[in-house]
């Protein structure tokens, strides 16, 4: 899909963003919302699901490490999951992964 | 060897009993009765009273010996006491006959010592003329074997040479011919030493000169061989392989002279190539004929003297052909000598002393970094796709999506499909971003080549000479403690997913260049 959108879910105790579209520029302030809503809807880990997220580029990696920096300095682990190999790859080579715990699927993820 | 054994002539010989010299010139010679007669005489022999055929003892009457007494030493006669008659004409008393015998008995173990002392003498003496000859020979050898190895583009060429403690007469060569093409030569003289060595060095230049004069080894072999008759000594000849390498084609064309077969291996193992001829330098007028043969890429071709093939091991069997084949074939492609020296030194023991030269000579056609080039230069350049868009936020995903399409055919596999959407994704964004500042009235300009298994993608802006400075390098944890912007991560990937990333400047365009391989390198 063009454009982007992101919502936020408790799931247990962790709280799920879910995305979908093109996460670049155009997906920065859907996702910071998003992302704040989840920090409130738990006091457990943020868990980014990536499933329907079929683009991100340098702007989007910028935005995952703004959201990143915000949870961290109030404390709160970040995981993620539905990342393609090569998106995998990406995080991997800008070292998101040592951040950020990556997981094949929800349940693994929201479990940690 | 091939067709032809040579034995070097150095056979111990047999050992001979010297003729015992007793007087005035007079010898007595281990087959004359009386030699025989006196070692068992023990004691002083009158002449006068001897009746016996021997020319030693008719020479020693006349030369007016009446009584011999012989110098035994361990059973061998090593002499006599001769004398004339008594000065009183009186006979030898028993006395004196005593008196001599013990003089004999006493002599004769310090005629032994002399002897002895005398004979080691002369053996360091031929030892050291020996060991002086050795080392000439082996002077000769190694200032005529090419100091060092041609290296065409796309070929290994590698040589080696070990000579035995008494040289034998082996030898390898290279030859610089015109149009790219180079002529090698392995040979082997029969003998060893000096001569051999003398002869290595005629042939040598012989081959040399014939084969700057004609392109056709066997014209080659055939003009050095009219030459070699009349100079050779007797008895010695030359077994010789000479071939041309074209080292564009691969092609070789090579004649024998009686030498070791080539052999090369290729895809389904080794082969032998065969061609036969007459050794050089032993009879006139020889015709030898040309074997062609073509080295395709990886295939490797060895050339031989018999130094290896008939190498003895402990149980006294040949190293052999086979061993050789065998040995060759499972040798790794870039160290075929080594690995055949291993095996022959593993055959004939650690501590064998080496019975003939070892030389070894491989041509293997590597696919060089030259050839691929070349290879690459005549390959045409298909343009897969060429547009431009205006310069408006989220086109670089249409950049993306038109290149990926263009290179369906290319035939990336997923992975490298989808580092190259993200490099040109991040490449078309600067661009517009910062290259053209997102005035939409600019454009950007694409354009995919294929050049074999090379992909090229040009990524054109108007940013000119304004190069785009080399971002700081992403750092992760500076980020996330706010040290550094969360941005600043497009050039680092574009980097990282790309085989080559290169930038230019011209006419106030600017062009990033990014070029994947179609697998990964």
């Amino acid at each position: 899909m063009e454009g982007f959108e992101a919502t936020a879910r408790a799931e247990g105790s962790t709280a799920v963003v879910d995305m979908a579209g093109l996460l670049d520029r155009s997906a920065s302030a859907a996702l910071d919302a998003a992302f704040s809503e989840a920090l409130g809807l738990s006091a457990g880990p943020v868990v980014f699901n990536f499933g329907d997220v079929g683009y991100i580029n340098s702007t989007g990696i910028a935005i995952v490490v703004g959201a990143l920096a915000r949870a961290r300095a109030e404390g709160r682990d970040v995981r993620a999951y539905g990342l393609t190999e090569h998106y995998r790859e990406i995080f991997s080579i800008t070292r998101l992964s040592d951040f950020m715990g990556i997981y094949d699927d929800e349940t693994t993820a929201v479990a940690g | 060897m091939g067709w032809f054994r040579k034995r070097s002539k150095d056979a111990a010989p047999v050992e001979e009993v010297p003729a015992v010299p007793v007087r005035d010139g007079v010898e007595i010679p281990p087959h004359d009765p009386l030699h025989a007669y006196l070692v068992q005489a023990g004691g002083p022999v009158d002449l006068e009273k001897l009746d016996l055929e021997s020319a030693a003892l008719d020479a020693l009457r006349e030369s007016g010996s009446v009584l011999v007494v012989p110098l035994i030493s361990q059973g061998e006669l090593l002499g006599t006491l001769s004398l004339g008659p008594r000065l009183s004409d009186q006979p030898y008393s028993a006395d004196d006959r005593r008196l001599l015998s013990g003089l004999a008995s006493q002599v004769a173990p310090a005629v032994k010592v002399a002897n002895l002392v005398k004979q080691q003498e002369s053996q360091v003496k031929e030892r050291e003329r020996i060991e002086q000859e050795l080392r000439v020979a082996a002077l000769i050898q190694q200032t005529l074997l090419p100091k060092e190895l041609p290296s065409p583009p796309g070929w290994q060429i590698d040589a080696y040479y070990r000579p035995a403690r008494a040289v034998g007469g082996d030898f390898y060569d290279f030859i610089s011919l015109s149009d790219g093409r180079l002529g090698f030569v392995v040979g082997d003289v029969t003998d060893k030493g000096v001569p051999a060595a003398l002869v290595m060095a005629t042939t040598r230049s012989h081959l040399r000169a014939a084969a700057l004069r004609s392109s056709d080894p066997g014209e080659v072999l055939a003009d050095a061989n009219s030459v070699l008759v009349d100079e050779i000594p007797p008895g010695m000849f030359v077994t010789c392989l000479y071939g041309v390498l074209d080292v564009e084609s691969g092609d070789v064309r090579f004649a024998n002279a009686g030498h070791n077969l080539p052999y090369v291996k290729g895809e389904s193992g080794v082969k032998e190539l065969r061609a036969t001829g007459m050794p050089l330098g032993l009879m006139p007028g020889m015709e030898y004929d040309v074997v062609t043969a073509r080295l395709l890429t990886g295939e490797i071709m060895l050339l031989s003297s018999d130094g290896i093939v008939e190498a003895h091991g402990p149980d006294g069997e040949m190293f052999g052909f086979d061993a050789v084949q065998a040995t060759f074939d499972s040798a790794p492609d870039t160290d075929v000598i080594g690995h055949l020296l291993e095996g022959f030194d593993r055959y004939v023991g650690a501590d064998a002393e080496q019975e003939d030269d070892v030389t070894l000579v491989t041509l293997r056609r590597a696919a060089g970094a030259e050839e691929a080039a070349a290879v690459f230069a005549s390959v045409p350049t298909a343009v897969l796709a060429d547009f431009s868009v205006p310069s408006e936020q989220g086109n670089e995903r249409e950049v993306m999506n038109r290149v990926a399409v263009s290179v369906e055919e290319f035939g990336f596999g997923e992975a490298r499909l989808e580092r190259l959407k993200t490099a040109v994704s991040e490449a078309a964004m600067n661009a517009i971003e910062h290259g053209n500042g997102g005035d939409p009235d600019l454009d950007v300009g694409v354009r995919v080549e294929a050049r074999g298994d090379r992909l090229v993608v040009r990524i054109t802006d108007w940013g000119g000479d304004a190069e785009i400075p080399d971002a700081e390098e992403p750092d992760i944890e500076a980020k996330l403690a706010g040290e550094q912007r969360p941005r600043g991560w497009g050039l680092f990937l574009i980097e990282r997913m790309v085989d080559e990333m290169r930038t230019s400047t011209d006419d106030g365009r600017h062009t990033v260049e990014l070029v994947m391989n179609r697998e990964e390198t």
